[in-house]
């Protein structure tokens, strides 16, 4: 049994998070927060130099070569400072998105620069509240041509590219392709969204005839999506619980130095059962985001469940971490000034972004239930 | 990151795999876990059947692996200790009459007895012979177990014992058992405790079973009316009875993944149940909070699973289990109380049906919701081991003790 990180895994998570504290402290996520700018591009550029977007990228295609439980290491740590990059559209989503289904040739042309950071991509499925079905998705793709619309997309105002899952058949499962667009070219316009964590810009994509390239074969688009989703599952999962963990720092930290009737509220039962229920939901969380970083990195059939696994977890501790967080600072934390809601923010977006816990929890008993023939 | 065994640890599970096959008889496929002994009713011939086990466990040295060889263990690893227990999870086997005895008792008097007390004990509790149960708990002293009242005082070379235990695990059936007493009621409560072990056969004794929600009845009060001891019976030093009982309590602690019974229903049968059960609107397999239960409960207990694993990676790396080792229970026993709850309603107005042959899976969910309230509460209750979290690793504060610096006599207390 060997259910751990190796200690150059450790020592790379360690690296990674003496790097964040110093290049991303609350301060640079408030100056994205408070409108400077749609992400931190020095900060986007010190992680590029790192080396970090390459990581689970092939040496062949300019990556690290590294590999997924390496990058899960990386992961945990921006959520932990809520790094406000496109880290997770960029390398969770579009680079997986051209491993899992890009041609040679498609490889070869966006990899080395999504691993440089020099390519920013995103992946693009939403078209409003309604779920993202044959039935209900309307952007096409025919003759080469995109037309439609996507929102929200994640990053849309910072990426270079888009994956877009898009109409190519009439109706059925296999309606659905994915397509690569740039979005630098003519026919696109993006329009950035007024969202719940302005850390995480999302943006409207708009479509009118743009040049577009397959990606995958035709028909594929929902089961090369759900893939990719599954992968990002398990990724995202770890920066939720790097976050998870910095609610419950912050609360302790807060509760151990504030005082009311005459000694510290760390010392009260009721502060101190939440924080334990805290610890203990990051703890499962922790635990079923290893075992997706276990599945991620070996190709495991189990990999579907662990993610549904991962991500169910993750999202449920790191909702229950950022609220109570809020609830331990008392008025303090509601305040703009304190970084909860930092945490609060992001606690949500991160919740949503791959699809909120409804959509998983079906995915997971389905799987069960093929899993546990009757 | 794998779930692979070491080459080393894949000899000994290959090794145990086939003893246990030459041994005990595989568990049927798709048979639930029994409950732990002690919380649902235990069957009439349950305690043979374990000792006869417990006997060929012994002379095999699977009893205790991690024991040293001189004591019928196999001076295993932890690690090895864990492989065994899973490996024994697929036979069916009867165990939970020894696991406080030999999980805690003896390990006490491997600290803290002399050599000769050994070797009278130590193997006829390992070959199940004897029954060893821990005398902690009393009326007045539950979670907070230092406030007990049960006196001992010295008289000559022997101690005369007066008062009550309660919630002893059984004593019915033991035979010895470890006793915490106070020998000195003029200085603070931890201050003033020593530590025993007494021979539960002794007329000065009195066991009463405790009847539970569950019907059963495996706890009890115990009673001790002038109980006469020697002091080479004592554990320790006298007034350093705490620190033994914590020797004890650490050793609890450190029993990672437990016996190889299971803990009653979780999602694979909520998952069967909801196959066979028909509600308003259809299958009940198809209601969509039916299958949110499903996958919460999923969640939590891959969730735990997955963290006994991270568990068992520091015990093969030859390291101390991290705080994660302490949120088991905490997860378990809530989670057991919730799903069976949520079985029951499931089943309609029949879900109050305890009849094995009438209701659903053996009456699994009836008799896990009545045996939960007790796993909430033993060993620690849910209110205890959130403070354990939060003062040992979360390192908050330990709650104001209004008696810390009060003679015991002197403390407040209830009625």
């Amino acid at each position: 049994m060997n259910f751990d990180f190796s200690d150059d895994q450790k020592a790379l998570r360690e690296q990674a998070a003496r790097f964040l504290r110093d290049q991303c402290p609350p301060k640079a996520v408030r100056a994205i927060l408070e409108g400077g700018d749609t992400y931190d591009r020095k900060l986007w550029k010190a992680v590029a130099e790192m080396g970090w977007m390459g990581t689970a990228i092939p040496e062949e295609f300019g990556g690290l070569g590294l590999g997924y439980l390496e990058l899960c290491v990386i992961a945990e740590e921006l959520g932990r400072v809520v790094a406000p990059i496109p880290f997770a559209s960029s390398v969770y989503l579009a680079t997986e998105a051209l491993l899992v289904a890009g041609s040679a040739e498609q490889k070869q042309k966006y990899l080395p620069k999504l691993a440089s950071g020099e390519l920013i991509g995103t992946f693009a499925s939403s078209e409003g509240p309604n779920a993202a079905t044959p039935r209900s998705v309307k952007t096409t793709f025919r003759n080469g041509k995109l037309d439609g619309a996507k929102e929200p997309v994640a990053d849309g105002s910072n990426a270079d590219f888009a994956v877009v899952l898009a109409k190519t058949g009439d109706s059925g499962d296999r309606a659905l392709s994915l397509v690569i667009v740039d979005l630098k070219a003519p026919g696109v316009s993006v329009e950035a969204l007024r969202t719940f964590d302005p850390t995480r810009n999302q943006a409207k994509l708009s479509f009118a005839g743009a040049a577009a390239e397959a990606l995958g074969a035709a028909g594929e688009g929902v089961a090369l999506t759900r893939q990719i989703l599954d992968r990002a599952a398990i990724m995202l999962a770890f920066e939720q619980v790097g976050g998870a963990d910095s609610c419950l720092a912050m609360a302790k930290d807060y509760a151990l130095n504030r005082y009311a009737f005459g000694r510290q509220i760390a010392s009260y039962q009721a502060i101190k059962h939440k924080l334990a229920d805290m610890y203990v939901n990051t703890e499962l969380a922790r635990s079923n985001a290893y075992y997706g970083a276990w599945a991620l990195a070996t190709g495991a059939a189990e990999l579907p469940e662990a993610a549904a696994g991962a991500r169910i977890s993750a999202t449920q501790a790191y909702d229950y971490a950022s609220r109570e967080n809020v609830q331990t600072h008392g008025g303090m934390g509601y305040t703009w000034e304190l970084d909860c809601q930092l945490f609060y923010r992001r606690a949500k977006n991160d919740g949503l972004v791959l699809g909120p816990q409804r959509v998983w929890k079906e995915k997971l008993v389905s799987q069960l239930e093929r899993k546990n023939a009757a | 990151m794998d779930f692979n065994d070491t080459p080393e640890e894949a000899v000994f599970r290959a090794e145990a795999r086939k003893w246990l096959e030459a041994n005990a008889t595989p568990r049927a496929e798709g048979a639930a876990a029994p409950m732990r002994a002690g919380y649902a009713r235990v069957e009439a011939d349950a305690l043979k059947r374990a000792r006869e086990w417990q006997a060929k466990r012994a002379k095999a040295g699977y009893a205790k692996v991690t024991w040293p060889k001189e004591f019928g263990g196999m001076a295993g690893t932890p690690i090895q200790q864990v492989i065994y227990n899973q490996e024994e999870a697929k036979f069916d086997t009867q165990g939970g009459f020894f696991d406080i005895g030999l999980g805690m008792c003896i390990p006490t008097l491997m600290t803290y007895a002399k050599k000769d007390v050994l070797d009278r004990y130590v193997a006829p509790a390992l070959r199940g012979e004897e029954i060893w149960c821990q005398l902690f708990s009393e009326p007045s002293a539950g979670s907070d177990v230092a406030g007990l009242k049960t006196r001992a005082v010295k008289d000559g070379d022997d101690w005369v014992i007066n008062g009550q235990k309660v919630w002893t695990s059984g004593a019915h059936y033991s035979d010895f058992g470890i006793l915490l007493t106070r020998t000195d009621p003029n200085v603070p409560k931890h201050k003033g405790l020593t530590m025993f072990y007494i021979n539960m056969k002794d007329p000065a004794v009195t066991v009463k079973p405790i009847k539970q929600i569950s019907g059963g009845a495996n706890f009890n009060e115990v009673f001790f009316n002038d109980l006469r001891i020697p002091d080479s019976q004592r554990l320790g030093a006298v007034g350093d009875g705490w620190k033994v009982a914590l020797t004890t309590l650490m050793h609890e602690r450190l029993a990672v993944g437990g016996g190889a019974g299971g803990a009653g229903p979780d999602w694979k049968e909520l998952l069967e149940l909801a196959r066979q059960t028909e509600l308003e609107e259809g299958p009940a397999i198809k209601n969509n909070v039916v299958r949110e239960k499903i996958a919460d409960t999923y969640v939590r207990t891959q969730g735990l699973k997955y963290t006994t694993y991270r568990t068992m990676t520091a015990l093969s790396r030859g390291q101390q289990p991290g705080p994660e080792a302490s949120i088991g229970k905490l997860v378990s026993a809530p989670k057991l109380q919730d799903i069976t709850g949520f079985g029951t309603d499931l089943q309609g107005a029949a879900g109050v049906i305890m009849d094995p042959t009438e209701a659903p899976m053996d009456a699994g969910f009836q008799q896990g919701y009545l045996a939960s309230p007790g796993l909430r509460i033993a060993g620690g209750t849910d209110e205890i081991m959130r403070n354990i979290i939060a003062e040992r690793v979360l390192g908050l504060p330990g709650d104001i003790r209004v008696d810390k610096d009060v003679a015991f006599k002197d403390a407040p207390t209830g009625r």
